[in-house]
Formats: structure tokens, sequence, C-alpha cells
């Protein structure tokens, strides 16, 4: 037996992985990341091929390429990075697969680490594709397993879903050994039916719309969807209770801890929903409640099932708001509406009396960050000027902490340059300046800024180039050239490319040298024109600490610049004078901006 | 029939949480126990506060521990300890490390750090260990095994046998660094409330 304690994500891969999965692409995103870095381990070893791909596009694009030619594929990606995939996935589910293609898209209730709470299952009935929606890490394997059948089945695309709960839980799972290389893919055959045209989707909507009734009887047949709690085939109930994927553990939960016994119907399956399990059990229970994240994404189907079914059954869940339809759930909650829902006193916990009041840990640039040195060095060439500073997504999205307060905007993927861009269009007289992290830049950023060269816009983009996309995990991306699996590849120069453009303006700099950063900041924001600025350094956590930095006290004023400014949480006034801790990783820009001279290398 | 308990492991990102966890879990796995752990990747690494919560009984459904719900709360910094305290069941126990990390509105003056915290949670809490696991792990030769001073802490207050930390330790933390993890461990073990 080969008992493993996996984490959700991992499980994932390794159901791919006895799947039999050819390809493997995806970029990453929280808290989808890992499933991807997992099978890239594995990848050499099993013998199937694994990409980060520059954006979820181009990874669903190539993996859609390989079905085609009858291989399984995975793609792996965040909620909002479905987004970016939207477009060929839309057309996909038209023109439909050869080899098993599963799409992992993991959403984030809460949010935890994300810029939104978009709910994939309602995509997944959008696109008129099945969903499947893990309540655990060991479900979650089961179901990367079915998916790749179900696929081949219904020659649909079939995304799973998992929540950040079941992605980041680990639990133990017993392994199969797999020995067996993956099957050669059967090829492409060619045919017009991979064309698609006006005249072929109007055919092929309707065929997507016949496979909705297919997908929803297969799913009947799954096993993802179970009753608990109610036994015998004619037992009835006065009340029942329907959860849908990392709910399913709460509402079990907070019925064990109020000693209650009520019918739970679990979906597993939440589109196309299963008809004769969920009208069984409405046949059966008086009144229902319905709990899940997000959407009211089964509730909505359950409500038009029993319409459609002239039932009388009391439905419960988002739409008497019982239920909460943002953040995440949790025992507690679940508890709190059982207990309305059963109209039971459930003795609801007193928020924490007299407990003080505690200052909070926002997350923050690690001390050292490369991110910081850069905002500090566009600061301080636009002190005095109106200047906005649009930022992206990645961790110098932290640059607007105070006190470094540089971020002004935050959208989504890639879309600094382009808000900059406009921003200029309604304000020709400010100043724009733009900032996007090397792994965003190729992922979207360069669409804005070829955008922004060809109709000429007035704007500076800094390309924060840390050699590796940091904030989730450093994965490597065509800037670094080695690839997923750790292969030489064909590193991509950004300031070539950002030349060949067509920007005339283009500066590299070490963001650690900051008079020189801040004079290319200031000629960049100076530029009549699109300009670039590089600020190239290795992300701290990739390189060791070289050395660190101390206050000489006889020098030091106390004057708090090196505080107040940067914000490095590497310096502090633990005894009301500036001291630098050992966290310290020996950047020196402290050093630096010091007016005294009061910093210099040295042990402690 | 094993007895249900519930772990919450907190402190600042980077301080090693994550590794701590696996090497219970690790631990918790070997000794036959039902696990279901609850990580935080992403964002909040970035030096912000930090949770995992393990769960371990006979068998577990839901990877999060409700508040006031905690056997044991492992702080690997004070005010995190303190943020956590509404986690922890009337009799439960917290170790705590008595080291103060400022978060960034502290260092710059935007907030105060917590007066006396570890007497305000002793006060609470009968059941407190505070160690200077920073001195401790220094003094074992790596300042940054001060999350394995913590787990060996928990170890010793945890019904699981010697042994199996020991080879959990082996499983879990990289070969490198072995050495002085096992020396952190084994001093953090070694501390009585």
């Amino acid at each position: 037996m080969n008992l493993k304690l996996l984490m959700g994500n991992e499980a994932i891969a390794y159901g791919a992985v006895e799947a039999g999965v050819q390809v493997a692409t995806g970029y990453p995103g929280t808290p989808s990341s890992e499933v991807l870095s997992t099978l890239a381990r594995l990848a050499l070893e099993k013998g199937f091929y694994v990409e980060w791909s520059i954006n979820e596009k181009a990874a669903l694009e190539v993996a859609a390429g390989a079905s085609y030619a009858g291989a399984r594929a995975i793609v792996t990606m965040k909620q909002v990075g479905l987004n970016v995939a939207a477009d060929p996935l839309m057309t996909l589910a038209y023109i439909g697969i050869k080899g098993g293609l599963v799409l992992v898209v993991a959403d984030d209730p809460g949010p935890h680490s994300s810029q939104n709470e978009q709910d994939t299952r309602i995509f997944a009935r959008f696109a008129g594709l099945p969903v499947l929606d893990p309540a655990t890490p060991a479900e979650a394997r089961e179901m990367a397993k079915y998916a790749f059948e179900l696929s081949e089945k219904l020659s649909l695309p079939v995304i799973l879903r998992p929540t950040t709960r079941t992605c980041h839980a680990c639990q133990d799972i017993e392994l199969a050994e797999v020995t067996e290389r993956p099957r050669p893919a059967s090829g492409f055959e060619k045919s017009p039916n991979w064309v698609i045209l006006p005249g072929l989707a109007l055919r092929r909507h309707a065929w997507l719309n016949q496979q909705q009734e297919v997908a929803r009887e297969l799913l009947e047949e799954s096993g993802f969807n179970r009753l608990i709690n109610l036994e015998g085939e004619h037992e009835q109930a006065e009340a029942g209770v329907i959860a849908c994927g990392v709910s399913y553990n709460y509402v079990r939960e907070a019925l064990n801890l109020s000693w209650l016994k009520i019918p739970v119907l679990k979906i597993g399956t939440p589109y196309p929903l299963p008809v004769r399990p969920v009208l069984d059990f409405l046949t059966r229970v008086k009144r229902v409640l319905v709990v899940e994240e997000q959407e009211p994404a089964v509730e909505d189907q359950v409500i038009a099932l029993a319409w459609r079914n002239k039932m009388i059954t009391g439905i419960s869940g988002k739409n008497d708001r019982l239920v909460p339809r943002e953040g995440e759930l949790d025992t507690d909650k679940v508890k709190t509406i059982l207990g309305k829902f059963l109209e039971t006193a459930s003795a609801v916990p007193e928020a924490t009396a007299g407990a003080p009041e505690l200052p909070l840990r926002p997350p923050v640039l690690c001390a050292g960050c490369p991110h910081r040195a850069s905002f500090y060095a566009f600061k301080e060439a636009a002190r005095g000027t109106d200047a906005i500073f649009s930022g992206d997504i990645g961790c110098y999205t932290l640059g607007v902490m105070a006190p470094l307060n540089a971020v002004d905007t935050c959208l989504c993927m890639g879309a600094g340059i382009s808000i900059a861009a406009g921003l200029h269009r309604a304000e020709p007289n400010r100043r724009q300046v733009a900032f996007v992290g090397d792994s965003t830049f190729f992922h979207s950023g360069i669409t804005g800024l070829i955008n922004a060269v060809y109709n000429r816009a007035n704007v500076t983009l800094v390309v924060l180039d840390n050699r590796t996309t940091a904030m989730t995990g450093h994965q490597p991306h065509p800037g670094v050239g080695r690839t997923a699996t750790g292969e030489q590849g064909i590193p991509v120069d950004i300031a070539r490319l950002v030349e060949a453009c067509g920007v005339e303006f283009v500066r590299e700099v070490d963001p650690y040298d900051l008079e020189a950063s801040i004079n290319a900041a200031r000629a960049a924001m100076e530029y009549p024109g699109p300009a670039v600025v590089i600020m190239k350094r290795e992300c701290i956590a990739l390189s060791k600490k070289q050395k660190s930095y101390l206050i000489d006290h006889q020098l030091c004023t106390e004057c708090g610049l090196c505080l107040e400014d940067p914000g490095c949480p590497a310096i502090g006034r633990p005894e009301g004078r500036p001291e630098i801790t050992q966290n310290c990783y020996g950047c020196g820009i402290c050093a630096q901006i010091c007016p005294s001279n009061a910093i210099r290398e040295g042990a402690r | 029939m094993l007895k249900p308990l519930d772990i919450i492991i907190g402190g600042v990102g980077g301080q090693g949480t994550i590794l701590a966890g696996r090497v219970l879990t690790r631990a918790a796995q070997e000794a036959g126990y039902d696990i279901k752990v609850s990580e935080i990747h992403g964002m909040a690494q970035r030096g912000g506060s930090v949770v995992t919560q393990v769960r371990l009984g006979e068998k577990v459904c839901a990877p999060m521990i409700s508040e006031g719900g905690a056997d044991f709360i492992l702080a690997f910094e004070k005010l995190e300890g303190l943020r956590l305290l509404p986690y922890l069941k009337a009799g439960g126990a917290m170790i705590i490390n008595d080291q103060a990390i400022p978060p960034v509105p502290v260092l710059v003056g935007a907030a105060q750090y917590p007066e006396k915290i570890i007497d305000y949670i002793r006060s609470k809490v009968p059941a407190t260990l505070v160690l200077d696991a920073l001195g401790i792990a220094t003094k074992c030769g790596n300042p940054r095994a001060v999350n394995m001073v913590l787990l060996g802490a928990l170890a010793g207050n945890l019904p699981l046998e010697r042994e199996i930390w020991e080879k959990a330790l082996a499983d879990r933390v990289p070969e490198k660094f072995l050495d002085a993890n096992r020396a952190a461990f084994a001093a953090g073990y070694g501390q009585q409330k």
C-alpha cells in the first residue's frame, strides 16, 4: 500500500497521471499552481509533456491541439485565468475534442489570493461544459481520473473546479503504481469539422445543447452524488440539506457537532445537475436547504427542477438570504445557517468580548525585495508631480501598502499599461507610469505595450524583471529560458522584444543602484512617447543573502528616512531609535537613502 | 480509538509554519490518524499572518478548525498567538514563541504593538508554555530552525512516540538541514511548562 499525504493539487496531478495524461499545460495562479508543478516533477519519469504556457489562452490552445490529435491533455489555471482562456473555450465546446481534455480551474472563495470571487460553475454552464466540484483531495483525485473518461465519452472538455480549501488541504491518499507509459496519440485526422465557420457553428451549437442531457445522464451514474442519513427507499423527512463541493464537509461536521441527523444529498457534479437523485430527494423531504459557496449554481437548478415538476418543496439557500453569496463558508457559519433553517435555538457565539484590538499584519514586500527599490526610485523621480502609478498582478501589487503607497490602480493581469494609456487620454498633461512584472509582461502586458506604441500613448512602462513568477511559487517564464521540466529553452530578451515593438526609449537598470534607477526613471518620465525601463534583479527568494547592514548610532540622527519611505520590514524602532534587524537581506537601499551615511555594511 | 486533536500553527509568512505542519502530519500519519490539513499559500506568505490547521482523529471531515475548537495553538510569534486565542478550546494549551515581529504598520508608527501579550495569554490560558525559540534555535546552530524548536515543544505534549518524530523529520526535512533541525527539535522537545 502506498499511502501518501497529498495536497489537493498534488492529488489532482496524480489522478491525471493515473489517467495517462500526455500533455499538461497551464499558467500559475493561486490556488491552482501546484497541480502543474507536481506534474512537471513527474513528467520525465512518467513520460509525458508539461509546459508553463505564457498565459491561459495559450495553455488551453496547446492542450486543445494535443487533444485534436487524440492525446489526453490537462490545462490548469485559477478562476480569473479562465477569463483569459474564454475565447478558445467557448468555441472549443462547439468543435469538441478527441483525446480527453480536462481543465482544472481553481476557485478562490474568500478570496484569499484573488481579485474576485467568480464562480467557475456558472462559467461551465455558460460554456455548456460539465463541471466537477470535489469536496476533498481524495475526491479531487478520483474526479481528475474520471474527468478524462467523461470528456472522451462526451467529446467535450470537462472542467474540474476545486476551491482553495480543497487545493490547499492535505489528506492521506492511497496511490496506484503507474508503470505504464501513456498510450501514443491516435493522430489528427483531417476533417472540415475542425474548422469553425458560421454554418458549422449553428450545427454544433445544437449538438452541444443535446450533449447537456447526455452529460446529465452520465453524471447521474458517476458516484459523486450521494445521499446520507436517509435509509430505506420510502423514508421521509421534515427537512434535508443539499450540499455542493467543499461545503459538504462543513454540513457534515455542523450536523455532528449539533447531534443532528438529517438527510444530506451531496452534489459533486453541479452542472449539469443530475435530475433523478435531486427529484427523489425533493419528494422525500418537505423543506430543503442548499448549501454551497459563491453563486446559487446548484440552488437555481434545484428551483427550476422543482418548478418544472410542480413540486411544493420549500427551497432555502441564497435566494432567501440564508446562505451568504460572498466569502467562504466554514463549519461555524454552516452551524448558524442550519440553526436558522431548522428554527432551533442555535447558540451563536458572541464576538470575543474584551479582547484587545490587534494591529493587522498585511503581507509585505520582503526585506531586500528589488520591487521596493524600484518603487522607491520612481517615487523619488516623480516627487513633486501628480504622476499616476498603475500597477498590475503579482508580488508587486503589495507596493500599494503604506508607506510605499506606490500603486494607484490594479485591475487584472496585464491591465496596468493600458489603464495608464487610458488615463493619459483623459488627462494628457499628467505623467503616467505603469508597473508590470516580467511574467505578467509576457502573459498579457506586451499587447498593451504594442497598443500604446501604435497609438503613441505617452506612458512609461516599468518592467519589474525579477527573473521568475514569484508570487505563485517561482515558476519559470519565457524570459528565463528554462522550461517547466527544467530543460533549457530559448530565453526571450525583454529589452530586445520591447525595442522590436517600436519603443525608442529602452533602459535596463539594476534596482539596487538607486542613483542609476532614479536617473533612468526621470529620463523615462520626461521622454515624450512610450518609454520602457526594465528593472532587472533576481527575486531574493532565489538567491542567497550576501551581506547585511547596520546603523552606526554615532552618525545616525534618527531622522527616520530609512524607515518611513521604503517601509522595509528589516528596519524598525524596537527601542526608539532605528535598528536593522537580522531580517536584513543586504540590498543596501537604506544605506543609499541615509543622508548621514550612518548605514554601512557589517556583521552584527 | 484515537482521540481527536485539533492543532493550529500560526505565525508570520516565512517563519516555516508550513514545514512544521508537514512534519507534524507525517508523524500523525505514522501514528494512524485520519488527517485533514488546511494551509494558506499565495499572497499571505509574503510576511503576512499565516495559519496551518491540522485536524487529527479517527475520521475527520472539514479541513478547518472552528473558534473555540483547537486543543493546541502553536504560535511562532506573540502577536499571532494572541490573534489566534479565540480558536483555543477551554482547557486547551498554548505553546508560544516569546518573539515579537512587528508588522509594517507598527514599524512605520501607524499602529502599536500590544504590550504584555504573554501575561495576557497566561491569564486566560493556564496551560501556556512560553519558549525563546529563536534563542534555542540559534544555540543549536541555525536561527532559522525556530519552527523545529516549536514543533519539538508541541511534540513533547502530544500522545505520539518519540521515534515517530525522528522518522517524520527524516522524511520531511531536506537532507542538508536535517542535523540542525533535529537538534532544534530535540531542544524544543525537552521544554516543559
